[in-house]
């Protein structure tokens, strides 16, 4: 079997076969993403881009984006360093329950918080009692956000924290160093390059989430209405050009983004 | 500085690491703990450094009780089996670490970095990172970082354990040297009696989380305390059935003794190399190996087998071969008590002087 695998042709039909589902699945989409926007010249991709209601969309979904991610950057590795460093009842059942918001739909996401988190609701009246609507209001689409990137941070940090050795900690005591430089001199470096290149993979995916906030956003044009939604809504008023014109703006992000977690990966395991 | 231990135990869960363990050692000494893996040797050495609390005893250090005292405080500098070097900061930051904690001030810290890297012979290294250094470079690295803040006791966890054969002689000598000159207490531990023979001033025999001798390499060799020193320091066989060898018929006396007999207390040879043949055995050479510099001769007589060396000067032996063997001495032991005993025959009973 390996003899045959090795052979010329077949070596050369899977990397054909990869490539070019490579570049019917990715590649020609997003090319043609970037065609569509700027079918009408550029000045027609400008102007769609620097439309007030475009523009607000694209800086409020990544105002949210940016709140969740540090949010989760920072309960995410609190997560990790409890399910690693910690021994409780429930341990492997919360640690399996991790994985959770990726397996869900996120259209049950957004209900659930819709369900939980409305006026009716006693978090909701409770809320509104503090001088705050959370439904339909920029709370709302962050907890839906954090709620859908909550897994990046905590599987990408607990691969690092679990091959941290022991006596690490250990030479720093011996050294004089107490828990609490120990844990900022040696545990969190330690831990950084697994909480940025979570937290980026959280931020991209935030960024791009539409099911779970499209329900619990209120999509008010200008006040509530996020990147994707607006997407959406240009495809439904008839305007391809304005939407792949915000898409291109997105997809250059988390190119961007993709390329620096890259970065940080390879500077970590290259080191 | 100097170091007393008192009554020593710990218990993990059921299992009893260390039993009533007490020792002192004096300033400026190397001391090897020797023991099979799982004895307790590292449970001790963690103790000493706190990073195991003890369930009942004391350690004493400079007549201080610091058993309450955490790792941070007892002035000690420790070198990992696996050398725990800080992945993410280079050569030189691995070995400030212990200063910045210490809050000496920058242009000191550089001195003293600067100092040992010299002295750890890693000069021209300071900014790789642990992984870009070779095993014994890590080691040296580890060493350096544990003497950085000017520790009184230096504790060494199988220091060489990971490192290949030639390179750990190496090492060895160095680390010797190295501690001779700075002067400070040292406590390594080690499976390797070789290791511990060559490099420690005083061993201390540790077994089922007990300290079975501690004396000099020489003294344990000599006079071993326990059949399990006995057994355990140098190469041994154990003869069930003492009293049938020639010369050592009085152990009848003591019933249920047994003798463990070391390569180099036989010697083995053709009729005429031995002046006195009323004091040898006759026996049968059952293999011979050759070892690199002598011969490894086994020997049967009747039923007991011996193991011995034979210099490659004298005539070569093959099996099969009748061959005389002369037992110098045995150490005897039983369920009460243990003793050397020289071959009783040795001493001409008729001298004849021409």
């Amino acid at each position: 079997m390996t003899n045959m695998l090795q052979s010329r042709w077949w070596s050369w039909g899977f990397r054909s076969a990869v490539l070019i589902y490579f570049v019917l699945l990715i590649v020609f989409p997003i090319l043609g993403i970037y065609g569509q926007s700027l079918s009408g010249g550029w000045h027609a991709f400008t102007d769609n881009v620097t439309e007030a209601l475009a523009w607000k969309a694209v800086l409020l979904t990544v105002k949210l984006a940016l709140i969740s991610t540090a949010i989760n950057a920072a309960i995410g590795t609190m997560a990790a360093w409890v399910l690693i460093r910690y021994r409780f009842p429930g341990r492997r059942l919360l640690n399996s329950l991790v994985d959770l918001p990726f397996a869900l739909p996120t259209a049950v996401v957004g209900l659930m918080i819709l369900l939980l988190l409305g006026p009716r609701s006693p978090v909701g009246q409770g809320a509104e009692a503090l001088g705050f609507t959370i439904l339909f209001h920029e709370p709302a689409i962050v907890i839906a956000m954090v709620f859908v990137t909550f897994p990046f941070v905590i599987r990408a940090v607990q691969p690092l924290l679990e091959e941290l050795d022991a006596s690490e900690e250990e030479a720093a005591y011996t050294m004089g160093a107490s828990p609490a430089r120990t844990f900022f001199r040696v545990i969190l470096p330690c831990m950084t390059p697994g909480i940025a290149s979570g937290a980026m993979l959280a931020f991209s995916r935030a960024l791009a989430e539409f099911g779970a906030v499209v329900l619990v956003a209120g999509n008010i044009p200008g006040k509530t209405l996020i990147a994707s939604v607006y997407i959406f809504g240009e495809i439904e008023s008839d305007n391809p050009a304005g939407a792949a014109a915000v898409s291109v703006l997105l997809l250059t992000l988390s190119f961007a983004i993709l390329w620096i977690v890259h970065f940080v990966q390879t500077r970590r395991t290259g080191r | 500085m100097h170091v007393e231990v008192r009554g020593l135990n710990k218990k993990f869960g059921t299992f009893q690491a260390v039993k009533d363990v007490s020792f002192h050692i004096a300033k400026g000494q190397l001391i090897g703990l020797l023991g099979p893996s799982g004895g307790g040797k590292t449970s001790i050495l963690r103790m000493l450094a706190g990073l195991e609390t003890p369930d009942e005893g004391d350690i004493v250090f400079h007549g201080q009780r610091v058993n309450d005292l955490p790792p941070q405080e007892r002035g000690i500098g420790f070198v990992f089996q696996n050398y725990a070097l800080f992945k993410h900061m280079t050569v030189a930051e691995n070995i400030a670490f212990g200063l910045e904690v210490k809050k000496w001030p920058k242009a000191k810290i550089k001195a003293r970095v600067a100092e040992l890297v010299e002295l750890t012979g890693l000069k021209g290294f300071e900014s790789r990172y642990p992984h870009q250094l070779s095993g014994g470079q890590r080691q040296r690295v580890a060493f350096a970082r544990a003497l950085a803040p000017e520790p009184q006791l230096l504790l060494l966890d199988e220091p060489f354990a990971a490192i290949d054969a030639k390179i750990r002689h190496e090492l060895r000598s160095w680390l010797r040297e190295m501690i001779d000159r700075l002067g400070i207490t040292s406590i390594f531990v080690t499976h390797d009696q070789d290791e511990a023979i060559e490099v420690a001033d005083e061993i201390m025999i540790i077994n089922q989380g007990r300290l079975e001798q501690k004396g000099s390499p020489w003294e344990i060799y000599k006079d071993p305390q326990t059949p399990f020193v006995a057994g355990f320091i140098g190469e041994s066989t154990i003869v069930e059935d003492i009293a049938s060898l020639r010369g050592f018929a009085d152990t009848l006396t003591w019933p249920g003794t047994k003798g463990l007999i070391r390569p180099e207390y036989i010697e083995v040879g053709k009729e005429h190399e031995f002046p006195l043949l009323s004091a040898t055995e006759t026996g049968r050479v059952k293999h011979i190996h050759f070892r690199g510099s002598e011969w490894l001769v086994e020997v049967e007589i009747g039923a007991i087998k011996l193991v011995t060396y034979r210099s490659l000067e004298k005539e070569v032996l093959h099996p099969g071969d009748a061959v005389h063997v002369l037992v110098h001495r045995a150490y005897l032991f039983n369920d009460n008590d243990s003793w050397v005993m020289e071959n009783k025959l040795k001493e001409d009973p008729m001298p004849v002087h021409i």
